[in-house]
């Protein structure tokens, strides 16, 4: 577990701010039709993104899903940036032909936010091996939903991992949901993190919703990584507030269990231990919210100034050399 | 540990050898990997006692287990292994053990890695090299028969290329290797023991069709085995007194068309010559973009394929009947010329 007084504890609440007020601005931004198309939010999940990546050393990477908003923005992508890309501009990460589930930043360790379920874990695992043949010291982390679990990928990619012992950790943020599935319809188990049993490497279950419990979780797995005793999996349990996707009003949760699960909100929980600890008040922290808020606001009207790109610059994108 | 062919001290300045197919593989390996440490083979049983189709004899010996890595049995894990090796700066070449094989790499094919250079931007390059172990004739039956080499030919920011002969695979592997995109490379594995000429130390250009015997009367394209078939047949042809322009195609994407257009305008007669179902395939394609182009023809073209709902049999006669010969080769060709 991390230092309980770690001045990186006023950074993660702000991170987690910012992820939060991020994903509710893209819903405001869907519904005035500046967003097209679909959109994952991850509002209520926000903690696994921030404590795992905070986590990270330079020189290590990590993929991510098309639930990607919080690992992109924990990594540091203004959101400006985020917002253009979502918004299909030319200044958005990925010149705008990427959209809302490609939030990718090679020069921040993020080499793939991806739309296929279960497609990063492979990638990660051969980023981690390039480390390993090149003898650098860097290890690849792998976030990913609980409905990937299920697929042959995530089983491919555990097996070649543990084969070849290499420093890559495997990040399940259990949502309790595959898209509008809950996951004791589509897997036999609650705890995912079992999974990693028959492959002989550790699985360890996390507190999800305490940014402190994540990062010190993936602290330990990243360190057993890079000292060369290869994979571990993490299995956060948390919640994801919103439906599946743009289209899922998600009125398949039982009645109370979104707000079980919002009495337990991260950013509420690292909150109160700032306030109990006297490093920020309820009123600083109030003060703090109306910050971010307004360099939220700022960026998307930034990013709305931002061209559409066109085809013909895009077509450099497409082969290299 | 020495490799099927002699090692080459220096590959620049090419020189030129007598290597059976399946040593020009070995040899293209064996340069690319001690030239540049970033490339690795990677797949099923590639170490194992020079792989399966003795392709990489004495590479493992020579570079390691780490840079010749097996792999366990999961296509589709292994080739986003070597994609994420990829983005961080190794060259993987991945060899599928049959063509046949790689729909269940199929995400890995289809959305990774052709996409993943777009989709990010051009944050990325993405060299991988796919060795595909491909067609038929080795009695190996319905699974492990095809070449595919047009199943992903219409995919933007792949490249897709075939070996007809020792020279063509020494040559063109080094090309995809060299390439900063993802390639799928189709190697024959009835022409393992062919001989031929090689030019040690030389590198294919990317996207170039290769005439192979110029003639006036009619062109025919073809790749892999057909190739050789093509050129038996341009053979009987004259015998007749027709004079047959080969082409041995090379690049599935990019095609070349220019240089099947030059030909066609000269000779105004096309065969397309293919192991393959011809309906969405190479040969298709060429026909219905020449057409488009405005080509006049002095026949219609013909096309000498797998049968169109007939899977290849297992059945030795069978697969025999079915796998274009010089004799199907050449009737096409004087069909096209009215004789």
């Amino acid at each position: 577990m991390s230092d309980p007084l770690s001045p990186d504890h006023v950074a993660w609440f702000r991170k987690m701010l910012e992820i939060r007020l991020f994903e509710e601005k893209v819903q405001e931004l869907f519904m005035q039709g500046a967003i097209q198309g679909t959109t994952h939010l991850c509002q209520g999940q926000e903690a696994v993104s921030v404590g795992a990546i905070g986590a990270m050393r330079p020189g290590d990477v990590q993929t991510n899903t098309y639930r990607g908003h919080g690992e992109a923005l924990a990594l540091g992508m203004a959101p400006e940036t985020a917002f253009a890309e979502l918004m299909g501009r030319s200044s958005g990460c990925s010149g705008g032909v990427g959209g809302s589930m490609h939030l990718i930043d090679v020069s921040k360790g993020n080499i793939g936010a991806n739309a296929i379920v279960g497609a990063g874990l492979p990638i990660a695992v051969g980023a981690a091996v390039a480390f390993q043949i090149r003898q650098q010291p860097h290890v690849a982390l792998s976030f990913f939903g609980d409905g990937a679990t299920n697929i042959g990928t995530f089983h491919e990619a555990l097996n070649m991992a543990a084969v070849w012992t290499a420093p890559v950790v495997f990040i399940i943020t259990n949502n309790l949901y595959g898209e509008y599935s809950p996951l004791r319809s589509t897997t036999p188990l609650d705890d995912l993190a079992r999974r990693a049993g028959p492959y002989g490497f550790p699985g360890v279950i996390v507190d999800g919703q305490d940014v402190d419990a994540v990062h010190g979780a993936t602290s330990d797995a990243v360190e057993r990584a890079r000292r060369g005793e290869g994979p571990t999996l993490l299995e956060m349990k948390t919640y994801r507030y919103r439906g599946h996707s743009r289209a899922d009003p998600a009125k398949y949760r039982p009645e109370g269990e979104l707000e079980r699960w919002t009495s337990r909100d991260p950013i509420e929980l690292l909150g109160a231990r700032l306030a109990a600890d006297g490093r920020v008040s309820p009123d600083d922290q109030a003060a703090m919210r109306a910050e971010v808020q307004a360099e939220i606001d700022a960026a998307a009207d930034r990013a709305v100034q931002s061209p559409y790109p066109t085809l013909e610059e895009t077509e450099r994108y497409v082969y290299a050399g | 540990m020495s490799t099927l062919a002699e090692p080459l001290a220096a590959p620049s300045e090419p020189t030129t050898v007598e290597l059976t197919y399946r040593e020009a593989i070995n040899a293209a390996l064996e340069d690319e990997m001690a030239a540049d440490e970033a490339v690795v083979l990677m797949g099923e049983d590639v170490s194992a006692d020079g792989g399966v189709f003795k392709t990489n004899h004495g590479l493992v010996e020579q570079f390691g287990p780490s840079r010749v890595r097996n792999t366990p049995i999961c296509e589709n894990g292994f080739m986003g292994v070597a994609l994420g090796m990829s983005l961080t700066g190794l060259r993987p070449v991945v060899e599928i053990m049959f063509a046949d094989f790689l729909p269940t790499a199929g995400d890995a094919i289809v959305n990774q890695l052709p996409k993943y250079r777009y989709m990010s931007g051009g944050q990325f390059s993405v060299p991988v090299t796919v060795r595909s172990i491909s067609g038929a004739l080795g009695r190996f039956g319905t699974q492990h028969s095809a070449t595919g080499e047009s199943w992903f030919m219409s995919l933007p920011g792949l490249r897709v290329v075939t070996a007809s002969s020792p020279g063509a695979a020494y040559e063109l592997l080094r090309s995809a290797i060299h390439d900063d995109n993802p390639v799928i490379f189709h190697e024959h594995k009835a022409l393992y023991g062919r001989k031929g000429t090689v030019r040690r130390g030389a590198i294919a250009d990317l996207g170039k069709a290769a005439v192979l015997r110029e003639g006036s009367d009619v062109t025919i394209v073809a790749t892999l085995l057909m190739v050789e078939r093509a050129l038996k047949a341009a053979d009987q042809l004259a015998a007749d007194g027709i004079s047959t322009e080969v082409i041995d195609l090379r690049w599935i994407r990019p095609l070349d068309l220019a240089t099947i257009a030059a030909s066609v305008s000269k000779t105004g007669r096309l065969v397309v010559s293919e192991e393959q179902v011809h309906a969405g395939g190479w040969g298709a394609t060429i026909i219905s973009e020449l057409t488009m182009a405005g080509q006049s023809w002095h026949a219609a073209p013909r096309a000498v394929s797998l049968p169109a709902d007939l899977p290849i049999p297992y059945s030795p006669p069978l697969e025999n009947e079915i796998i274009p010969s010089v004799e199907r080769i050449a009737a096409a060709a004087r069909t096209a010329l009215g004789r």
